[in-house]
């Protein structure tokens, strides 16, 4: 039964993928590729490169994409469904322990530690971001002159400026720096 | 759903949080800022500590950080069927996107607007996540304690330089902290 199968394989994705979109990437190959004959290597990319240009998580994405294909609108359903049941399970469960316990000193202070190892992550995968937007690639050139982009690096300078400067609401920065970009690259080709 | 309160409560929620995860746009981080502006800043329905614990919770949870962080929120707000509630409006833009992307996805990926969009947004969210990251450091310097400083930058380290596994990482993280009460509070048994 060919939804079953989807649950199930989108259920393991949803389990095993720790860490965010890139670390879900080569499990869902496994997957929908080199298990399941649900998608060329050729579609794969293309739907990793769609999901970058989408917004939501990889994950997500990629079970509508695949369910659609395989199964129409159910098959969407069911691989994202199947996607996002660990998460509700394992996250509501770590809540509850979260909002039971947090009172206790020993609590508190396992928190405070993890406090500024959240602060890391999150600059982290923000330098990651930065070095994609601007070279294009994932690693850093050997030199930093070397392909910079200098429209994407304008956009980045003016964005976080606006951000210090006037704290809007960073959606509205966001979607002015798309804008942007479409005027600065057509501008400059 | 008994009041209109409570009902004005379930739907802020829900919108909100459809709002934020169809903004979601270069990885799962980007809705920490936007979160925390959204629940922090504007509506204050929690505090800055507790919106990085819960992102401790999310990020060391399987699967999609902003699907994670989602149900989070909705469980702090309005228990088990909040949680619900936001998980279903975190899944239902990007479902809801890519089923009707699916239909003509050769021309959207060879689409020349879509792709100088999607360059400039990227240098956006760059500077969005930047932008929270300076207000967290902040955050962790006006605590005027060495350790959270030396914590911080030793995950940082050990995250970008040395790929140490994110699980790894908070663990190592939670035992320092652990151990640091133990210790603070032997002194103070001590005296």
């Amino acid at each position: 039964m060919i939804l079953l199968q989807l649950f199930w394989s989108f259920i393991q994705i949803g389990l095993f993928s720790v860490g965010g979109g890139y670390a879900a990437m080569p499990l869902i190959q496994q997957q929908v590729v080199d298990i399941h004959p649900w998608l060329t290597m050729a579609q794969f990319a293309d739907i990793m490169t769609i999901a970058e240009m989408t917004p939501g998580p990889i994950a997500i994405n990629a079970a509508t994409f695949v369910g659609i294909r395989i199964a129409g609108l159910p098959g969407a359903l069911i691989a994202t469904g199947g996607c996002v049941l660990p998460s509700c399970v394992i996250v509501l469960i770590l809540a509850w322990a979260y909002y039971r316990y947090k009172g206790l000193t020993l609590v508190q202070g396992i928190l405070a530690g993890l406090r500024p190892a959240v602060v890391a992550m999150i600059a982290s995968a923000g330098i990651s971001l930065l070095i994609l937007a601007l070279y294009g690639q994932r690693a850093l050139p050997a030199r930093l002159t070397e392909n910079l982009d200098l429209a994407a690096a304008g956009i980045f300078a003016a964005a976080l400026f606006v951000l210090r400067r006037w704290k809007p609401n960073p959606m509205w920065v966001m979607f002015g720096a798309g804008v942007l970009g479409v005027l600065l690259y057509s501008v400059f080709p | 759903m008994k009041n209109p309160e409570t009902q004005t409560k379930y739907g802020t929620l829900f919108l909100s949080t459809l709002q934020l995860s169809a903004c979601t746009f270069g990885g799962g981080y980007v809705i920490i800022p936007l979160m925390r502006r959204k629940f922090v800043e504007q509506l204050k329905w929690i505090d800055e500590q507790e919106m990085l614990d819960l992102t401790a919770i999310a990020q060391s949870s399987p699967g999609p950080i902003a699907v994670n962080a989602s149900i989070l929120i909705g469980y702090r707000i309005a228990g088990v069927p909040g949680a619900l509630l936001t998980a279903l409006g975190a899944v239902l833009p990007p479902l809801v996107i890519i089923s009707v992307i699916s239909l003509f996805y050769a021309a959207f990926r060879d689409n020349r607007i879509v792709s100088l969009v999607m360059k400039g947004m990227l240098a956006g969210v760059a500077a969005v996540i930047a932008n929270v990251v300076i207000d967290l450091c902040r955050g962790i310097l006006k605590l005027k304690r060495a350790l959270p400083v030396l914590v911080m930058l030793g995950a940082f380290v050990a995250a970008r330089f040395f790929n140490v596994n994110i699980l790894l990482i908070i663990l190592v993280c939670g035992l320092i902290g652990a151990a640091d009460t133990l210790r603070k509070r032997g002194r103070e048994a001590g005296k």
